[in-house]
């Protein structure tokens, strides 16, 4: 893996979600509605997506400013999207939970919760009808990201359930950040409850389920590496618990008109008062953590690792300004796109 | 043209449309047996078992499944087994397949065709009778077709599988072993085009799916009585064919919608809403609707039988537009 490349993707996602979290504060009334940050799961995001190659595809859920930027997509047009602008990714019509850019491979989101995941299993049975049908295009893989709360629903458990049976070429990423909004992993999961790694589910459907560390983008790439490798080899789907800490609160606030949208503290901090898990996920943030590794490792030199830093800054000012600039959508093409 | 039953026009419509397009498959509950109906009977022997998926009882997944696939570029032919199990698979169908086009600035398509069947009429109770067709069609995004003959059943099957988006097909299982003469092979009828059953001059009826052969039913013994009715079958309510419907109101002056499903929130009520905005002064009587009783569908025959809506109601709704009988008797 190209680890200075995937430090600069980590960095570049998180200066991206700073500024969709700024934009609340800097350019008020400029993003309506719902948004939901991936900081803290740099690691997981970039660690997995390094595992894949040009044809595979990725879906996730409405947390999912992340993937897109790591696939390629260009930041100014996700930004864009976030801010309801005609130049947006999807011209407007989708928004911060509906990013989707099928040329490089992200396939979209569902806005409810666990309900991508049947869409990203028959992406990867498209993918091995492709695979059977044409030696250019064999292989191909699908991840499927999504949280530990989707895993409580039933289209989870289907959709694993027929990967397995099928041997489809899908990796499940449950990105675990043990918060459901403002409830615990343990007041809604069997598995937590009992003390055990969410990953067990795995074992109802017969395949590889492994936990990790979510926050250490070589062991998320190593992990990924081996179930793509699996995936494209034709023996079927692997489910990984990607343990994460989401740095923001689960999403920005909701607030009626006139008063301005901002973001909130975590719940850990609000709902349980527990400032101490806050403060002590705040020091295992993945960025700087992944930087020390780097540094530490003579991969990368401070002043170097600032080159980066500097560079995001400044790609993702452009990002701002260019979704600043863009018009608002005509309000004639509303209609647009009810039918293909 | 070949005699086929409706379910024989329908396995038949789907093989022609496996041969003609590698993207192509089937995928549903028993599909391969050829599901109870017989819809599907005969595809996987010609197509094999990659092409024609018996899934796991996991209707959400399936449609998922389908959509994804679909987005990816594959042309499933989804079978819900019956209408009643799509509540499973509402979510996939509602918040997926219909916006996924519209959400993604008209980047993504959804190509997939989900068929399934309602009605009662077989004794098979509450929940594997229903006609559920007003939800869907109050879903933008979705195309929302019911036949009520073989040879369309055939030729909107093909349209629906052509179609670029997601198209949901209700067909009706008491149809399914009526016969008449299909196109061999079959060809499309465009999606959002009526069909004049019967001309009449006096009274206009729009029927859907079963309701289209009772109120064809009604028509003749009124005509007996001198009341000529005309008989209009939408084919599909989303897109609805509203000129020929209002174009023919025009000329009778007076409506009668028919269908299956309760009149409560029914389909019926859009399309006399619709009329009424649309042909107000040509009116000379309130539309008047058919349909099931506001309740769950019983499965006594006595008591199915006295619930199911069918051409004694027609009649008596036309004879009201005409001022002939009460309305109340409704």
């Amino acid at each position: 893996m190209d680890r200075v490349g995937t430090y600069r993707q980590m960095v570049r996602i998180r200066e991206f979600e700073e500024r969709v979290k700024r934009s609340f504060a800097e350019h008020p009334g400029v993003i309506r509605g719902h948004t939901h940050l991936a900081d803290g799961a740099e690691a997981s995001i970039v660690g997995s997506i390094a595992a894949l190659r040009p044809g595979d595809q990725v879906m996730a859920t409405y947390r999912c400013h992340g993937y897109p930027i790591a696939l390629g997509s260009d930041p100014g047009a996700l930004m864009a999207e976030i801010y309801g602008r005609t130049t947006g990714i999807c011209g407007g019509y989708g928004g911060s939970m509906h990013l989707a850019d099928p040329a490089h491979g992200f396939l979209g989101t569902s806005g409810i919760v666990g309900q991508s995941i049947p869409q990203a299993t028959g992406a990867a049975y498209a993918a091995q009808v492709r695979s059977a049908g044409s030696a250019a295009r064999t292989g191909d893989v699908v991840l499927c990201f999504f949280g530990d709360g989707a895993s409580k629903q039933g289209a989870f458990h289907e959709s694993l359930n027929i990967a397995s049976l099928w041997k489809l070429p899908i990796v499940y990423v449950m990105e675990n950040n043990s918060y459901s909004v403002s409830v615990r992993v343990e007041q809604e999961d069997a598995n937590a409850a009992a003390g055990e790694p969410l990953a067990t589910k795995a074992k109802a459907y017969s395949m590889p389920g492994v936990t990790i560390d979510g926050g250490d983008a070589d062991v998320v790439h190593a992990t990924l590496a081996e179930a793509v490798a699996r995936a494209r080899a034709g023996e079927g789907p692997t489910l990984v618990e990607s343990l994460v800490y989401r740095l923001s609160a689960h999403g920005n606030s909701i607030a009626p008109p006139g008063v301005p949208l901002h973001y909130p503290e975590h719940e850990a901090v609000t709902v349980f008062g527990d400032v101490a898990e806050y403060e002590a996920a705040k020091r295992g943030d993945p960025v700087p953590r992944y930087r020390g590794a780097l540094v530490t490792g003579g991969v990368l030199d401070a002043a170097a690792a600032d080159a980066i830093v500097a560079g995001a800054v400044a790609e993702m000012q452009g990002a701002v300004d260019f979704a600043l600039a863009s018009p608002d959508p005509d309000p004639a093409a509303a209609l647009r796109f009810v039918h293909a | 043209m070949t005699d086929l039953t409706y379910a024989k026009a329908i396995s038949t419509t789907i093989a022609q449309a496996m041969r003609a397009d590698p993207d192509v498959f089937v995928l549903g509950e028993d599909v391969s047996a050829g599901g109870p109906f017989t819809t599907t009977a005969g595809l996987v022997e010609e197509f094999g078992a990659g092409r024609v998926i018996d899934t796991p009882i996991s209707e959400a997944a399936i449609c998922g499944v389908a959509v994804g696939a679909a987005q990816s570029g594959l042309r499933p032919v989804l079978e819900i087994m019956y209408v009643d199990f799509i509540t499973l698979a509402l979510d996939q169908l509602v918040n997926q397949a219909a916006k996924a086009h519209f959400m993604s600035g008209g980047q993504l398509s959804v190509p997939m065709v989900l068929r399934t069947q309602g009605g009662a009429g077989q004794r098979a109770g509450a929940q594997h009778s229903q006609s559920l067709e007003a939800w869907l069609t109050h879903v933008p995004g979705l195309t929302v077709v019911m036949p009520s003959g073989a040879a369309d059943a055939a030729g909107l099957l093909a349209s629906a599988i052509a179609s670029p988006g997601p198209v949901v097909v209700v067909e009706n299982k008491v149809l399914y072993f009526r016969r008449e003469p299909v196109p061999d092979p079959v060809e499309p009828i465009p999606l959002g085009r009526a069909a004049v059953r019967r001309a009449g001059r006096d009274v206009t009826v729009v029927a859907l799916s079963r309701m289209v052969g009772e109120a064809l039913t009604a028509a003749e013994e009124l005509a007996t009585e001198g009341v000529e009715v005309e008989v209009i079958d939408p084919r599909t309510l989303v897109p609805l064919d509203l000129d020929t419907i209002v174009g023919s109101v025009r000329r009778t002056n007076r409506l009668v919608v028919a269908h299956e499903a309760v009149l409560h929130g029914g389909f019926g009520a859009e399309v006399a809403a619709a009329v009424q905005h649309a042909a107000f002064d040509d009116l000379d009587a309130p539309v008047e609707r058919v349909g099931a009783p506001f309740q769950p569908i019983p499965l006594s025959p006595p008591l199915e039988d006295a619930y199911l809506p069918g051409a004694a109601g027609i009649r008596d709704a036309v004879l009201a537009t005409l001022g002939r009988v009460p309305t109340s008797t409704l």
